[in-house]
């Protein structure tokens, strides 16, 4: 090996860890407020990709059946709720986000060709078409078990992931997709040459970052999830409803899955099972930041990136063997530093 | 319909099943044998033992590719050519194989605590997949092929209903050995492991062994199953041992009823014939092909764990009575006792013991001693530290600072388990059983140190001589604390301060010499208290050292031979009930000042 191919490597590895990292983001936060370990956060970048390159096909992209039929169900669920807790007020929202939501989402997509619409505008839908499925999928799946064990929510999450495959297959088909790159520029640095697509990759993780950062330190609601993080019950004294937490970060988790998926989607061939192997190396850096902390759960999720990268080099055929590997001793090493009160599950 | 007939009836079905089934229908009770297998160590591992494991696909390939590879492998080195050719050489070395990784897998990943572990099993899972699907001598993603049959007797199980038979014998069997082992010393230990692992340590049982324990037998069964697998499919590739199939293996459990070993039989039944038929009717329903069924089995999966979290079994059983629970008080011989120590000799030394929480201070500066023969009473207000003083005492939790000396040998560092061995036994403030198992078996968790046999003895019933003298002792102290009527009863099913009495019960069921009681009269009525504390007198002429936590003013100072009074973590007085008593620091902590 020599440098010229290390740095690409290296190229390589940053562009695929930015990415990792932002997942590993979305599952700290999903797990620290609601406790659930967020196994589909895969399937979110699967269908931000594939939504992405049906527009571009000129296909109705599944996901809009999805976004349909969850919101049909949910609408049913707490419709029925609302009347049998004697709020029928609640009604008109309910129906507003369920029903008429995603029917507006589907006039624009049959009405307005979007196949002919600038690429800015179709990743916009794309993103409107997969981020509220996170809080529908919240509602339907995690909510009635919200008080449940860890485990338990694992054994769902588990579930839930296994459902969205297989509408990812029935949606999208078995075939790969891949989308045009954001920008044809390349820049040429002596020895290597940086594509446009990895400075936009990795320049669009470091600024959803930041906004994430923002929304955490500077709004009411972003300081109420971590409030809601740190303590449900004393959050909940304090008028937080842990049921809008959960949805909440459902929704921050499904838009950074998605907005990965879209931000992939032109470097490598998506296909709908591609997002479970992508999700998981994101959760070996959220693991080896304990589940708690962002920066840390970041920079390992950039090491997994280049780890990735380097072993495929070495012995790609090993590639999986050697990431999945490494999360062992990380765990050990986890679980040995943190102090675990156990008892009851 | 008694239970025994359902049991028969169920047998003779499966006898005959054969007969009168299709060809295709012997192979789908084919592999929900095998699938059963794997499904029971998961009852074992998950439902009772409370470890989720998701990689359980990756052991029954581990016992598939061993022998699919050394029954077909031409060219084995010398001295390994006498393992190849025979499948029963196949079996025993994947056994010896999954056991050694499993047992590696183990000792890492079961340290895990909490979600750490199934996500580590997840982990390994995938590795192992991506292992045999790239090994070369295993035949990459293509596989292995031309496995011979299986021959018992001199007859080639090639046919599906003959190999049958030898599925549901190693499935009867792994139930036998399942159930036994259940219902055992190592089993109640395994059942201890969820929601009562402090309780278990400080009666003695080596929580972490009994995990390695549970997840070796989990491994083991899957690897019988992959072995059964290779030869009856004669044809191995990495597909049927992914993480899917592992996540799929443990669906069966739940649904069928994770903590019920039949429950394991349910699941692999409904799941594999509901695989089978969506299979066939989904493809054409949605007109492409592909494994829609997954979508199916994860909202399944969803919906069970949101209205029926214990599965399908309790829900079929409450059709068929249950078996009596046996109401024969258990007879056997005494079991082997600890020389008493001679009265007056000090037990249990405290020194200057400080347990801090951070910046709070629990225990500051403590110092007291406990002799044989008498009882020692520590009261003081709500807060004061009294049950943080007993954890740092009984090993459940360690001092910061200071030195506990028990029968003269410092046990400060030692742990619950360690130190339950050298004869102090206790019970909680904060009520520590398994509600789901009879009193009985609570109270002979107690006596866990007391027996020697292990795992492989409990599972073959060879320790039934050993296991009858345990459940006599657990008997007679039962009866000793005066709850001989609900002996057979749930322990979930007695009023609190009962539930208290069955602590002292399994705290005496382990022979101690010192006894550590936090609030046991709590909640009793005013017999209950008077027939307890003629308990602890007769106790304490026996020679055994008692300390007390106790607010029961009455009862504490009717009972004690001496007096430590706590109040914010310090000592403010100590010595006779009356002279406590009367102690101008006590009143002013129990009474506020006297101005």
């Amino acid at each position: 090996m020599d440098l010229q191919i290390a740095l690409l490597l290296g190229q390589d590895g940053m562009t695929n860890g930015a990415i990792y990292a932002l997942l590993s983001l979305a599952l700290v936060l999903v797990f620290a407020v609601t406790r659930v370990i967020f196994i589909p956060q895969g399937e979110f970048v699967a269908f931000g990709a594939l939504t992405l390159a049906s527009f571009q096909a000129g296909k109705t992209p599944g996901t809009l059946w999805l976004l349909i039929g969850a919101g049909v169900v949910v609408a049913l669920v707490d419709v029925t709720q609302a009347l049998r807790s004697g709020m029928p007020r609640r009604i008109l929202r309910i129906v507003g986000w369920n029903l008429v939501y995603p029917a507006a989402a589907a006039a624009v997509v049959f009405l307005l060709k979007p196949g002919d619409f600038p690429l800015l505008a179709q990743i916009v839908l794309a993103l409107a078409l997969v981020v509220p499925l996170g809080p529908m999928i919240y509602r339907l799946a995690f909510q009635p078990l919200a008080e449940a064990s860890v485990l338990v929510l694992l054994i769902v999450a588990v579930a839930v992931h296994l459902a969205l495959v297989g509408l990812g297959l029935l949606f999208f088909g078995a075939e790969g997709s891949r989308t045009p790159a954001f920008s044809d520029a390349s820049f040429n640095l002596g020895l290597v040459t940086v594509s446009g697509q990895t400075l936009w990759v990795v320049g669009a993780s470091l600024l959803l970052i930041v906004v994430l950062f923002a929304f955490f330190e500077r709004t009411i609601y972003g300081k109420a999830l971590r409030a809601t993080a740190m303590n449900r019950t004393g959050a909940r004294l304090m008028g937080i409803s842990t049921v809008m937490a959960g949805r909440l970060s459902f929704l921050l988790a499904a838009l950074i899955g998605a907005f990965s998926g879209i931000l992939i989607a032109p470097i490598t061939t998506v296909y709908y099972d591609t997002g479970f192997l992508i999700g998981l190396k994101g959760f070996v850096g959220a693991i080896v930041g304990g589940l708690a902390s962002y920066p840390i759960a970041a920079a390992g999720a950039i090491l997994v990136g280049l780890l990735e990268s380097f072993s495929s080099f070495w012995a790609s055929a090993f590639k999986e063997v050697i990431v999945f590997t490494l999360i062992i001793p990380v765990l050990v090493w986890r679980s040995l530093t943190t102090r675990h009160v156990e008892e009851d599950e | 319909m008694p239970p025994r007939l359902v049991l028969s009836g169920f047998l003779g079905l499966l006898l005959i099943l054969p007969l009168v089934a299709s060809e295709f229908q012997v192979t789908l009770l084919n592999y929900i044998g095998l699938y059963a297998i794997v499904a029971l160590g998961l009852v074992l591992l998950t439902g009772v033992g409370g470890l989720t494991s998701f990689g359980q696909a990756a052991f029954v390939g581990l016992g598939a590719y061993t022998t699919a590879y050394l029954s077909t492998a031409e060219g084995l080195p010398g001295w390994a050519s006498i393992l190849g050719g025979s499948p029963w050489i196949g079996l025993l070395v994947g056994l010896l194989v999954t056991a050694l990784v499993a047992y590696l897998l183990g000792l890492l990943t079961l340290r895990l605590s909490g979600h750490y572990l199934p996500l580590g099993t997840i982990a390994w899972g995938i590795s192992l997949y991506f292992l045999f699907g790239n090994l070369e001598f295993l035949g990459g993603h293509t596989g292995m092929s031309g496995i011979p049959a299986l021959s018992l007797f001199g007859i080639e199980l090639k046919d599906g209903r003959k190999f049958y038979y030898v599925v549901w014998l190693a499935v009867l069997g792994a139930v036998w050995l399942t159930q036994n082992l259940l219902d055992s010393r190592e089993g109640r230990a395994i059942r201890a492991l969820k929601g009562g692992v402090v309780m278990a340590e400080a009666m003695g049982v080596d929580t972490a062994r009994s995990k390695v324990m549970i997840f070796l037998v989990a491994a083991l069964f899957a690897c019988v199953s992959g072995w059964l697998y290779a030869h009856l499919q004669r044809f191995v590739n990495p597909t049927p041992f992914g993480l899917h199939i592992g996540i799929e293996y443990l669906f069966m459990a739940v649904v069928g009823g994770a903590a019920h070993v039949w429950g394991a039989l349910i699941g692999a039944g409904v799941i594999t014939v509901l695989k089978q038929w969506l299979q066939d009717w989904l493809p054409k329903l949605l007109g492409a092909s592909g494994n829609f069924e997954v979508i199916v089995f994860g909202v399944m999966m969803i919906f069970v764990l949101q209205r029926a979290r214990d599965g399908l079994w309790p829900i079929l059983t409450r059709f068929v009575p249950q078996r009596e629970a046996k109401r024969e008080v258990p007879q056997g011989e005494a079991l082997p006792k600890k020389p008493t120590p001679e009265s007056g000799q000090v037990l249990l030394e405290a020194r200057n013991v400080f347990k801090r929480f951070g910046g709070l201070v629990a225990n500051n500066n403590m110092s007291l001693t406990v002799k044989a023969g008498e009882v020692m009473a520590l009261i003081g207000p709500n807060g004061a530290g009294k049950s943080t003083m007993f954890n740092c005492v009984s090993g459940v939790d360690s001092a910061s600072e200071g030195e506990v000396l028990f029968r003269g040998e410092a046990v400060t560092n030692l742990n619950s388990r360690q130190i339950a061995r050298r004869g102090m036994s206790r019970t909680f403030q904060h009520v520590r059983l398994l509600p789901t198992m009879t009193v009985l078996e609570n109270v002979a968790i107690g006596g866990h140190l007391r027996g020697s046999k292990g795992v492989l003895s409990a599972m073959l019933h060879l320790e039934r001589g050993e296991e009858a003298r345990l459940l006599a002792e657990a008997a007679r102290q039962v009866e000793r604390v005066g709850l001989k009527d609900s002996m057979f009863g749930l322990a979930g099913s007695l009023a609190l301060g009962q539930q208290r009495t069955m602590e002292i019960a399994r705290a005496l069921c382990a022979d101690p010499c010192l006894l550590l009681l936090d609030e046991p009269a709590a909640g009793l009525r005013y017999m209950e208290k008077q027939s307890l504390a003629k308990l602890l007198r007769k106790l304490r002429g026996e020679g055994m050292g008692i300390l007390l936590v106790e607010h029961d003013m009455d009862f504490v100072m009717g009972l004690a031979d001496r007096v430590v009074v706590m109040e914010f973590g310090e000592k403010i007085a100590e010595g006779l009930p009356d002279e406590v008593q009367r102690d101008p620091a006590v009143l002013e902590a129990y009474l506020g000042g006297v101005d």
